[in-house]
């Protein structure tokens, strides 16, 4: 026998597909008796549409205005990624900075909490200020959104090394650039993953926050006319648009933390 | 045989490897000073193996991490094969072994193996190696190179950091309480392996551990340190005859060199 049942492999694969939704089930079950619930106390209680829509008429408006909504989607999407692509790399680089320059830390971490102290909602409106009507003030607080918890986990990344792992480099001779290079860097992944799978989420709340003040496109933009319009539906299903981006974003990056974080991240060799 | 071969075969046994000389090392905080190390002074001749045993907290950690310019000494002088440590360390001419394996966990075996090659260039550089899939099959691990650190047993792992730290050729070995963290009958048998690649490759060994059978069963010579400042107590030689196998800890000469080498651990207790 030295070549194994290719069937049997299939098979092994099959069932734990199978197991995977049994395990998924009881979300599913809970989110469709959520939904179902949703729409009898609407209709039940005799709510009228333009305070709460149900669950069909939702749906109705994804079939009638999809068009509108797509174009809308797009971009609060392209606003939220760049914001997601902005605010994540500044967070990177000054955190590699703060974890070689102690005085840059005691310097400018300071001001970084103090900056992520201040409601985005307040700064919202100094930025379209100063940036305009376009996509610029989205980008950036969508940006701002993301950059704090990616700064915090990122610095405790980097510091978050084996001890002896630096030992080993300096043993080795090696340079500072090689240790951020080959420890550092791959030391803070798991750091690092935490975060951006908080700011995938909450970069699509920052193009939607900064497109409520002075835009006329966008998820946000959508979102504001349909309320003075009282166009209920609309403004649900637009929400709902929302929500799916943001939970796209979560499960693209955990895909990617997934494949790039292979070894267990709680382990120390 | 021609005078060239003759003048390397009868290279002198005394050369010397590693030379201490009243070595002081002090670690200074705002508050108290606290002497590590005080007045040690010993040789070790080129290819020996000598192991170093104390009680905790005597500072035969801090006496290899001297060695290996990990630790600034304070007083007295080091010299590895003439060189200071600094210049030794730049040269690559000792590697050090770690109580944790300190493998990168995200790298396979080969790549952890490779690690030292790739650092530390500016230094000097490594003109001579050894070949990574060699050295896996020294430690015994041939058709795992592939595999990643936490697919690996504890005793695995520190055979791919012994593999990592010979990929230099390194002309001494630093190894503190490599073993120290493994089940006995893995200890066991990494310990003779230990004596093989020690034969095989030529490199002097320094060996730290609290195991007093450890010490007697792989040293030819025993540096028993005192605690409280660390203390040369006694520098005894053992050496059992080669080829030395785990049978000789039943006979009465080696128990009498464990009990020779605990009552001078007592006498210091």
């Amino acid at each position: 026998m030295n070549s194994p049942d290719p069937s049997a492999g299939a098979e092994t694969r099959g069932s734990s597909r199978a197991a995977v939704w049994r395990r998924r089930l009881p979300a599913i079950t809970a989110a469709v008796g959520l939904l179902l619930l949703w729409h009898l106390i609407v209709v039940g209680f005799g709510i009228p549409t333009y305070i709460a829509p149900n669950p069909f008429q939702v749906l109705q408006v994804f079939i009638d205005k999809g068009a509108l909504i797509w174009i809308n989607f797009w971009p609060t999407m392209v606003e939220a990624m760049a914001g997601f692509a902005l605010g994540n790399s500044i967070a990177v680089l000054l955190a590699i900075w703060f974890v070689h320059n102690q005085l840059a830390e005691r310097a400018f971490y300071p001001i970084a909490v103090f900056i992520n102290t201040i409601p985005i909602i307040a700064i919202a409106p100094i930025l379209v200020l100063i940036l305009g009507n376009g996509y610029a003030p989205k980008v950036v607080i969508a940006a701002l959104i993301c950059f704090f918890p990616t700064l915090v986990n990122m610095v405790r990344g980097l510091k978050a090394v084996n001890p002896q792992m630096l030992e080993l480099m300096r043993v080795l001779s090696a340079n500072d650039w090689e240790v951020l290079w080959k420890i550092r860097l791959q030391s803070s992944l798991p750091f690092l993953f935490a975060a951006l799978k908080i700011a995938s989420t909450t970069c699509v709340i920052g193009a939607i926050v900064g497109e409520w003040i002075g835009s006329n496109y966008g998820l946000g933009a959508l979102i504001i006319e349909a309320t003075y319009n009282f166009r209920s539906p609309l403004l649900y299903a637009t929400v709902v648009t929302g929500a799916g981006l943001a939970v796209a974003a979560f499960t693209l990056t955990s895909f990617v933390e997934r494949r790039v974080v292979k070894w267990s991240s709680s382990a120390v060799f | 045989m021609t005078a060239v071969q003759a003048e390397e075969g009868g290279r002198p046994a005394s050369t010397t490897a590693i030379s201490v000389r009243d070595l002081v090392v002090r670690f200074d905080s705002d508050s108290s000073s606290v002497t590590a190390l005080d007045a040690v002074s010993f040789d070790v001749p080129e290819a020996g193996l000598v192991t170093m045993l104390g009680p905790t907290g005597c500072g035969k950690s801090t006496l290899l991490r001297a060695i290996a310019d990990l630790v600034a000494i304070s007083g007295g002088g080091i010299s590895v094969f003439g060189r200071t440590p600094e210049q030794a360390r730049r040269a690559r001419d000792f590697a050090f072994v770690f109580q944790d394996a300190a493998l990168l966990p995200w790298r396979s075996v080969i790549d952890n193996v490779r690690l030292p090659l790739e650092v530390g260039r500016s230094g000097g550089g490594v003109e001579q190696h050894a070949e990574p899939e060699a050295l896996i099959a020294l430690v015994g691990l041939s058709g795992r190179e592939g595999a990643l650190p936490h697919e690996l047993s504890g005793g695995m792992r520190q055979r791919v950091s012994i593999a990592r730290a010979l990929v230099c050729r390194p002309r001494v070995l630093l190894m503190d309480e490599p073993f120290g963290a493994l089940d006995e009958i893995t200890r066991d048998k990494l310990n003779e392996e230990l004596l093989r690649i020690w034969k095989e490759t030529g490199t002097t060994i320094m060996f730290v551990t609290h195991s007093v059978p450890e010490a007697a069963f792989l040293g030819q010579k025993c540096l028993v340190l005192s605690a409280h400042p660390g203390r040369v107590r006694a520098y005894v030689d053992v050496g059992f005859p080669e080829p030395r196998e785990l049978a000789i800890r039943d006979t009465l000469e080696f128990v009498q060199t464990t009990a020779h080498l605990r009552r001078q651990l007592e006498t210091i207790a």
